[in-house]
């Protein structure tokens, strides 16, 4: 398929298949497809999955009542740093599925193991890395889908957001991350190649790595390594809202995000001048010079300029401006409250 | 891959034509640019700014990194190309007719040091090893 290849956390993954402008173009107006079987799935089986889930990620997982329903959260480790982002997906009261991300999965599998054994020593939690995953994304992406699995549209038409069902040997979620409709769908990896090609034929435009980002950064969705790792807060990198602290419900980094300040706050940022924004580029805020960093930063093709995550004091609001350095350069740019695109329009 | 032959290179993948007129015209090779990908932004140096062989001199960037551009000999900058602020993808269709800057060389002889098309393609083949 002629495509770039870079090695991605140990995985030879395409960054693009030709333009990666194209791909992007394609996913916003169209459908695009993505290989991200370097992602990991997890089943956790057996009795007292729940009660695991509880103390092991800051999330509430009894927000999940109803089979199919899944939870984004992050897994924190006892200082309150971030071990990993993910999805979990309640399919009965014995199985759950986790998906996680490919460069933290060993470590994520690791701590998963010590843990288990000590709340529920009894539960079987087993890496599927015979499953493939094709994330099928775009405001077509779903009728694409349908046409190529025949029968799969009664099963899947009525699917919310973060819902997921079986359909013969596909699990087929409604989410993503680049801020579409459409469909991540684990299946055998003994499937995927054909079921790829079916979705080519059908005119669903391979997508690769380079898209992704730029797709997922216009919809305000942190990446981990880049917007939080286990030394940053989850309070301080957008994901508040993914903390339960209301609840009772005790679980691991509670205790050190309750005894923590929090000064920093994550934003998003358009560029004003001319350039473009990278991770790492300094901010510098109009309060007291208070200093802030870029997390994630890029050319946003659906704005046609560049815009960026970043991590500032807490004093900043949107439509303040403030100093990125690049280079040998102060440049100027825009506080906004992302997401900057969310289905085709552009909310900045 | 083509790579004209009246250009010279440098390892840093600029190439270089000289001018009727003496000035030096200067851009990134077709093979910097796909493996820049996608160009979003150039930075061209200012008229009159004296360049040394080897200074930081240009930034283009694309989706994917930004790169720097190095001069390739040394000179005075006599004109940059205006297309290219609001038209970087000129890069990506025609690396070689999509120039970035010119400049009055200092010592036309420092041309014949850098590569010519045959050592430049066989500086590709051994990159790719």
């Amino acid at each position: 398929m002629n495509a770039k290849m870079v090695d991605f956390g140990g995985w030879d993954m395409p960054l693009h298949y030709g333009s990666q402008l194209d791909e992007h173009h394609k996913v916003r107006s169209d459908a695009g497809m993505f290989d991200v079987s370097h992602m990991l799935a997890v089943d956790i089986e057996g009795e007292g999955g729940r009660a695991f889930l509880r103390q092991l990620v800051a999330n509430n997982i009894d927000k999940l009542t109803q089979p199919g329903k899944a939870l984004y959260s992050c897994m924190l480790n006892p200082d309150g740093g971030v071990i990993d982002d993910l999805i979990i997906y309640f399919l009965t009261e014995s199985h759950f599925r986790m998906v996680v991300n490919a460069g933290t999965a060993d470590k994520d599998m690791a701590w998963m193991l010590s843990q288990r054994d000590r709340i529920a020593p009894g539960l079987e939690i087993t890496p599927r890395r015979d499953l493939a995953m094709i994330a099928v994304q775009g405001p077509n992406a779903r009728a694409k889908v349908w046409q190529v699995l025949p029968g799969s549209q009664t099963d899947t038409e009525n699917l919310k957001l973060f819902q997921a069902a079986f359909f013969d040997k596909y699990f087929i979620a409604r989410t993503g991350y680049t801020g579409e409709d459409g469909f991540e769908i684990t299946l055998p990896a003994t499937d995927a190649m054909n079921f790829w090609n079916k979705l080519h034929a059908a005119g669903v435009a391979p997508a690769g790595l380079g898209a992704r980002d730029t797709l997922r950064l216009e919809a305000g969705m942190n990446l981990y390594g880049q917007d939080m790792d286990e030394t940053i807060n989850p309070l301080e990198a957008g994901l508040g809202w993914t903390v339960d602290l209301k609840s009772d419900r005790d679980f691991i980094g509670k205790q050190a995000l309750l005894d923590k300040p929090v000064t920093q706050q994550l934003t998003g940022l358009v560029l004003l001048d001319r350039g473009v924004l990278r991770s790492h580029q300094k901010v510098v805020t109009q309060n007291d010079g208070g200093e802030g960093e870029i997390t994630s930063g890029g050319f946003s093709p659906t704005l046609n300029q560049s815009i960026a995550l970043a991590r500032l004091p807490l004093g900043v609001s949107p439509g303040d401006e403030v100093q990125v350095v690049v280079r040998d350069k102060q440049l100027k740019a825009k506080v906004v409250k992302y997401p900057f695109v969310r289905n085709g329009k552009i909310l900045v | 891959m083509s790579i004209p032959n009246d250009l010279k290179y440098t390892k840093s993948h600029e190439w270089v034509r000289l001018e009727d007129d003496g000035t030096a015209t200067i851009g990134i090779t077709q093979h910097a640019q796909e493996l820049l990908g996608d160009m979003v932004f150039v930075e061209t140096p200012a008229v009159g700014r004296q360049l040394k062989q080897g200074d930081e001199c240009a930034v283009v960037e694309s989706v994917k990194a930004a790169a720097d551009v190095y001069a390739p000999i040394t000179g005075e900058v006599t004109s940059a190309n205006p297309e290219l602020a609001s038209a970087p993808e000129k890069i990506n269709q025609d690396a070689y007719a999509a120039w970035l800057f010119r400049l009055k060389p200092a010592n036309t002889a420092d041309l014949e040091k850098l590569l010519d098309s045959a050592g430049y393609q066989k500086l590709l083949e051994s990159e790719d090893h």
